[in-house]
């Protein structure tokens, strides 16, 4: 090593670096690529050849086992038929839109609420963020136990006198997805006000100076001025908790294990049940192509947008 | 709502500095701490703090009480007399079949899944994301989208892939193993030895690595970004080389975001339900996936303290990385939100 770097130091006069430039510059090329192999093979081999393959085996009669086994759209016929993946996909877009339209307002709302220069903030935003740290068997699990019917609220309220009151949501096909929906908010919340917080930091201070000048109100600043202003951060906050959404699982798995019944199945456990085990491979391969497919059709309008936009600026 | 005091106190919020140097002498002015606005304020705040802070409080009342007193009192109350067995017994006692060493197994499990994880995944992520800023050859960028647009894939659509690619690998490396042992030893039955990485945690390290790699290549790569070229030119001119540069000048300077990334790593894998799941036995099994056989085991009575103790052991490691991070949390997963 010293005795390179000695060498590079000689060789200052430009001849020598003429002739040094064309195998240093190969040299150089091949380093770099061998330091990025496991990322382009992390890209290239494992997520767009395993997507590819993946893709490809949703059109065979794969069972126990792989199989080149042509069966064409049969697999997405028969999960369409399925009971317990049409109630999948119904509860993913309950949860999806009720969790995408809270965990922003919710989000927002608190970072406004911290921006408006209060004490312990710190403190604040510590206790809101902490629950995104746990994982989401621990957060389920939690909740499991708050919404026991017996010990929880519901037991709470009937003991100081309201023998009627119900509220069972893990035990009640009807309501059940609200039940993780509230432990999905409680999780996920804090990390969607630190965006916000962060955007709303970001906004140029003379924009509250004009709207001051201008007399408009403080809430009517927000909604017209501040939250328009804060596109490209809403934005980034949707596509955040979407891709979040499609992927529940731990959170069903250790709160209701998909029940009671199959009333709380979702999309991804569909996969992991047919892939690990139903045996049923194909099934898997068809349920989680059509998982990407719902990736693609959000995302793809986003990037476009996005990348147009930016062409434009 | 909308009065002066009000406005500049919150524009002061954004950047105290410039904000004080633009009201002049008159400076913050004396307010009440008790007007209507801040008893709103800080009313809203507290209740939903409530909100958020009940369940880590349920948690630890419940772990600390006995059964008998969980199935008199409801769960907010404090325990009367507070007892540490459900601690113990979900430590080392509690029941996953017929498994009944408790949580320990698991914990030391995501013990030997973590370190190795996060040391080669943060490690392939550094020299990446400084190839990428420093070492930028023809199509590097493309790979590098490539990587971004693969992290928004969900996982079920390469669980399968990786589970195929993991057993042959393992077996290929077996022939290898086997092939070359064999040329030196000429007993019998010497080279026994069978690599194994699917079913093992040396696969799981493997997916771990794959899986934490779009963001943290992000991370480090926009982060040497930032690093003057000028500094990387005057370190070439003195004849400094690819990993010379990396290790003596680079890394010094990556302290922060090894931190950021160190955090997410950590947190991340911790937390991870699925790839365990996945990829390895039963006797491995990570911490995350064990505490739910435990809890959601049907055999049994419900011991709901030593549920809840395992469940506060499980989010101990996060929470104890959260709460010494703070700001530095906040910075990893903003920076890796946003940008992502």
């Amino acid at each position: 090593m010293a005795v390179a770097s000695d060498e590079g130091r000689v060789s200052t006069s430009r001849t020598e670096t003429a002739q040094a430039r064309r195998p240093v510059r190969l040299f150089r090329n091949l380093m770099s690529k061998i330091a990025l192999t496991p990322m382009i093979l992390t890209a290239v081999v494992v997520f767009f050849g395993g997507t590819i393959w993946t893709v490809v085996y949703s059109f065979t009669s794969s069972g126990l086992l792989p199989r080149m086994n042509w069966v064409g759209l049969d697999q997405y016929e028969r999960l369409w038929s399925t009971a317990k993946w049409l109630v999948s996909i119904q509860n993913l877009a309950l949860y999806g839109i009720l969790s995408l339209v809270f965990t922003l307002v919710i989000g927002f709302v608190l970072a406004a609420l911290l921006d408006r220069k209060i004490r312990f903030e710190d403190t604040f935003r510590t206790i809101f963020l902490y629950p995104f740290a746990l994982s989401f068997i621990v957060t389920g699990l939690i909740w499991q136990w708050i919404l026991n019917p017996d010990f929880g609220i519901q037991g709470i309220v009937r003991d100081m006198g309201w023998e009627s009151f119900t509220f069972n949501p893990l035990n009640d096909p009807d309501i059940v997805m609200y039940g993780l929906l509230i432990a999905g908010l409680w999780q996920g919340t804090g990390l969607i006000m630190c965006i916000m917080l962060a955007g709303l930091r970001g906004i140029d201070e003379d924009i509250w100076k004009a709207a001051r000048v201008d007399g408009i109100g403080t809430v009517k600043t927000y909604v017209r001025i501040i939250i328009p202003m804060m596109r490209p951060v809403f934005v980034t906050a949707v596509v955040l908790i979407t891709s979040g959404i499609i992927k529940l699982y731990d959170l069903v798995v250790a709160q209701t294990s998909g029940g009671p019944g199959i009333s709380s199945e979702v999309p991804a456990k569909y996969v992991m049940q047919a892939m690990f085990g139903g045996q049923n491979l194909g099934q898997g391969f068809a349920a989680s192509t059509m998982m990407l497919l719902s990736v693609v059709i959000i995302l793809v309008p986003w990037a476009l947008l996005e990348f147009g936009g930016r062409k434009r600026g | 709502m909308a009065n002066p005091a009000t406005l500049s106190s919150t524009i002061a919020a954004t950047d105290p500095v410039t904000s004080r140097l633009g009201e002049g002498p008159s400076g913050p002015r004396p307010r009440k701490a008790l007007s209507p606005r801040n008893i709103m304020l800080y009313g809203t705040l507290i209740i939903v703090s409530l909100y958020y802070l009940l369940p880590l409080y349920v948690m630890l009342v419940t772990s600390l009480k006995d059964m008998a007193e969980i199935r008199m009192g409801n769960i907010f109350s404090p325990p009367t007399e507070i007892t540490f067995e459900p601690w113990v017994k979900a430590w080392s006692e509690a029941c996953t079949g017929v498994n009944c060493d408790g949580l320990s197994r698991g914990f030391w499990n995501s013990v030997r899944i973590l370190i190795p994880s996060v040391i080669i995944s943060m490690t392939i992520a550094l020299i990446s994301g400084y190839t990428l800023a420093k070492w930028k050859f023809k199509g590097s960028e493309v790979f590098f989208t490539m990587l971004l647009v693969g992290a928004f894939i969900p996982y079920q659509v390469m669980l399968y892939p990786i589970v195929i690619g993991l057993r042959e690998t393992g077996g290929f490396l077996t022939d290898i193993w086997q092939a070359t042992c064999n040329v030196f030893t000429a007993a019998e039955g010497a080279c026994r030895g069978r690599v194994q990485l699917f079913g093992s945690i040396s696969g799981l390290v493997i997916v771990h690595t794959i899986f934490g790699m779009p963001i943290n290549v992000l991370l480090f790569r926009n982060y040497f970004a930032a690093i003057p070229d000028e500094l990387f030119k005057a370190a070439r001119v003195d004849g400094a080389g690819f990993w010379q540069i990396l290790l003596r000048i680079i890394l010094p300077m990556s302290l922060p975001i090894i931190v950021v990334s160190g955090i997410i790593q950590v947190t991340g894998i911790w937390n991870d339900f699925l790839f365990g799941v996945v990829y390895t036995r039963a006797e491995q099994y990570p911490m995350t996936v064990q505490l739910n056989n435990i809890v959601n085991s049907v055999q049994g009575i419900k011991e709901y303290n030593v549920n809840m103790a395992a469940t506060l052991l499980t989010g101990l490691v996060p929470l104890t990385v959260y709460f010494f991070s703070g700001r530095l949390f906040v910075r990893g997963i903003a920076a890796g939100a946003v940008k992502g």
